[in-house]
């Protein structure tokens, strides 16, 4: 481009959404732990809630630190905003719950954390809305399994424990021909490592809990919106093309173009089902963004090594990663995730289910915990954990074995995790022997 | 709402209220390449506060079918057109960018139908660069690029959106993805070519505003001020914080400009 420039990722990253503190001239961002506002006057009360004026009212739809968190990673995604919520599973829930009614259907990937797994196939079934899950790898099989009251396509950019990587243009190009938004769980790479709106996404979210915080404090979750996805020329979302009695007869879409569906995100979403997040969360998660650009290199950097490590020690039967060429989404992952495949990946030890479990016990440097994208490195046996309440078959199509052992790489020494791996490993397999 | 134009559908915001030729009207005209949501607070708040609203989709714009239209002229008269569609003799009309243009224009070929102009973001002439230009006419989104970056204060990437959880820049880029190949060129244009700025400021009769944002980098302060001083009793107000999108950057500092001024 010739002319203008964007100020650059890592500036973003410290910067957007917030400058100095008009009241205070304070450089961080100020922690506003207030539930509401006072109005200036009558006039100016009503004109908040008419929104004829920006502003805020009630810390569940809004509050200036968690706005900060808001723009600060809509920014970072190239969206048009975000809603932060209490959780990475709100932020899927607000979408589904914005964009459909009983009756309407997802097509989701199999490949998914199991938290989603949970909401899609069998919580919002309660409600009437109903998930056919298929495998991510080929998008077609998202084509194949569109209905008439299909309303979303969803997946992960890197499936959740198999590391799939998700062909976003491709399943992208199915959902818009079928005039429908593709959503991706985009935690596992944040925007640092890839920006699926550039790809053709129409919506994302992360659990902030992870490598956005980056420090294991605080659960949160942001949902982004592209404004790319054109709800009227779809014709399937009346819940934003249409008068909507529940709040002031408001067309969305015509009210406000590009930002329909964060509006009724927010001001149904929100104070209705009020899963928003805390102005001291959006304070913590803002101090890991802030160094998100540094964080994900070294992250990356460690796994590499260590995956390195894992792929030549002769008790580990598998490692899978897609970074590695016998990854099925290998050249898939070269395009799409040129600065690495993240810090999350699983491999399987030889032994199985016991050598799996002697293996976890028997480290140190690695933390036994239900959690991914700390500084400090973690570790799970996703199918007596996360992923428990899948079945056998359900666990299969979504690559995970009775042994299979997920890592989440930290940014300590290299050495030091790979020593604790490869004693960890030791003891696994003399154990195993032992028997 | 929708109105037939030229024979074509073409689409104005009322605010989701019934048009009423007994009350005041005010016209929003949104500027090159965008639509009417563009003025979102602003155009609700009057049409919640007694008046009749009209902020429209230009031809070829938002909701409006094509084709876009190619001169300043030729959008004041298609105003005109939708007021008479809409079944109303007279409005105020409020202009930002190319549509303050279009404002002017209005006032000055049927004087007796404009009751006020407001121009938003404006300067004389309103000459684009050849890079942009040219940009535009290749469908380049380095032209998409250049609208946003100039058309925002520089502080805004790094600064915070008075519009709780949105990113101003982001937005702006959504829009344009949307908009069909060619238009942006088309609006840029037709601000580049007009000529007939000092003959229409002569000829305007009624109370002008002129509001303008003090680090505006696509229609900078001073052309603002030297055009305001065409236009004979012109108020001019500065917004310091504020860009070239006001509506987004000083929503309330605009909107609070704008009721003042209607009232008065």
């Amino acid at each position: 481009m010739s002319g203008p420039k964007y100020p650059g990722f890592d500036t973003l990253a410290l910067h957007a959404g917030q400058s100095p503190d008009p009241a205070t001239g304070s450089r961080a961002v100020p922690v506003y732990q207030t539930t509401s506002y006072v109005f200036r006057d009558s006039a100016h009360a009503a004109s908040l809630f008419n929104m004829e004026r920006a502003g805020h009212v009630y810390s569940r739809i809004s509050n200036p630190t968690v706005a900060v968190l808001e723009e600060r990673v809509a920014a970072l995604e190239g969206g048009v905003g975000a809603i932060a919520t209490a959780s990475g599973q709100a932020a899927l829930h607000l979408a589904v719950a914005t964009l459909m009614d009983a009756g309407s259907h997802i097509v989701a990937s199999n490949s998914l954390y199991g938290g989603s797994h949970n909401l899609l196939g069998y919580t919002l079934k309660r409600f009437g809305i109903d998930t056919t899950f298929v495998a991510p790898g080929t998008p077609e099989n998202f084509a194949q399994a569109i209905r008439p009251n299909t309303r979303l396509l969803f997946a992960e950019t890197l499936g959740n424990p198999g590391l799939e990587v998700l062909d976003v243009p491709a399943v992208a190009q199915v959902a818009h021909a079928a005039g429908l938004p593709l959503l991706v769980d985009a935690t596992f790479t944040t925007p640092y490592l890839m920006k699926p709106f550039e790809h053709g996404a129409d919506l994302l979210y992360h659990s902030a809990t992870k490598f956005l915080g980056g420090h294991g404090i605080a659960i949160g979750g942001v949902l982004v919106d592209s404004g790319r996805f054109d709800w009227e020329k779809s014709g399937k979302f009346p819940q934003l093309t249409a008068p909507y009695s529940g709040f002031h007869n408001m067309d969305f879409e015509e009210e406000s173009g590009t930002r329909a569906f964060l509006l009724r995100a927010r001001r149904e979403g929100l104070r209705d089902f009020g899963a928003c997040m805390a102005p001291m969360t959006a304070f913590q998660i803002l101090q890991g963004i802030e160094t998100l650009h540094l964080r994900m290199p070294r992250h990356v950097e460690n796994t590499r090594k260590v995956v390195q490590f894992l792929a030549a020690n002769p008790a580990v039967a598998k490692v899978v990663y897609p970074e590695l060429p016998d990854h099925p989404n290998h050249a898939l992952a070269k395009m799409l995730l040129p600065r690495g495949c993240g810090a999350v990946f699983t491999f399987d030890i030889k032994g199985g289910r016991e050598a799996g479990q002697r293996f976890i016990e028997a480290l140190r440097v690695f933390s036994h915990l239900a959690n991914v994208g700390d500084a400090k490195s973690l570790v799970i046996h996703p199918a007596s954990t996360t992923h428990y309440r899948m079945s056998d078959e359900d666990l299969a199509k979504a690559g995970v074995g009775a042994g299979t052992v997920r890592l989440s790489v930290g940014l300590e020494d290299a050495a030091d995790l790979i020593e604790d791996l490869g004693r960890a490993l030791a003891v696994s397999q003399r154990t195993a022997a032992q028997k | 709402m929708n109105f037939t134009v030229d024979g074509r559908q073409v689409f104005a915001y009322t605010a989701a209220h019934a048009i009423d030729p007994a009350k005041a009207t005010v016209v929003f005209v949104h500027g090159a390449g965008l639509d009417h949501s563009w003025w979102g607070l602003q155009s609700r708040y009057f049409g919640y506060h007694g008046r009749n609203v009209l902020a429209v989709d230009l031809p070829g714009h938002g909701r409006s079918a094509g084709p876009p239209l190619a001169t300043v002229g030729e959008l004041a008269d298609w105003v005109f057109r939708l007021l008479e569609a809409a079944g109303l003799a007279k409005a105020s009309v409020i202009g930002h960018s190319m549509g303050s243009l279009v404002a002017l224009e209005c006032a000055a070929r049927q004087p007796a139908r404009v009751e006020r102009i407001a121009l938003i973001g404006t300067a004389y002439p309103m000459k684009v660069g050849e890079a942009f230009l040219d940009a535009a006419k290749r469908n380049d989104h380095a032209a998409y690029d250049m609208e946003t970056i100039w058309g925002h204060a520089p502080q805004v990437p790094l600064g915070s959106n008075p519009n709780p959880g949105m990113w101003m820049y982001g937005d702006m880029l959504a829009r344009l993805a949307r908009l069909a190949p060619g238009v942006l060129y088309n609006d840029l244009k037709a601000c580049n070519d007009y000529a007939g700025g000092e003959v229409a400021a002569g000829k305007v009769q009624c109370p002008a505003l002129f509001l303008l944002g003090r680090r505006d980098q696509m229609t900078p302060p001073r052309g603002g001020l030297a055009f305001a001083q065409l236009v004979q009793g012109a108020k001019v107000i500065q917004l310091a914080p504020s860009g070239h999108s006001l509506m987004a950057e000083s929503p309330d500092a605009v909107l609070d400009a704008l009721i003042e001024f209607l009232r008065a």
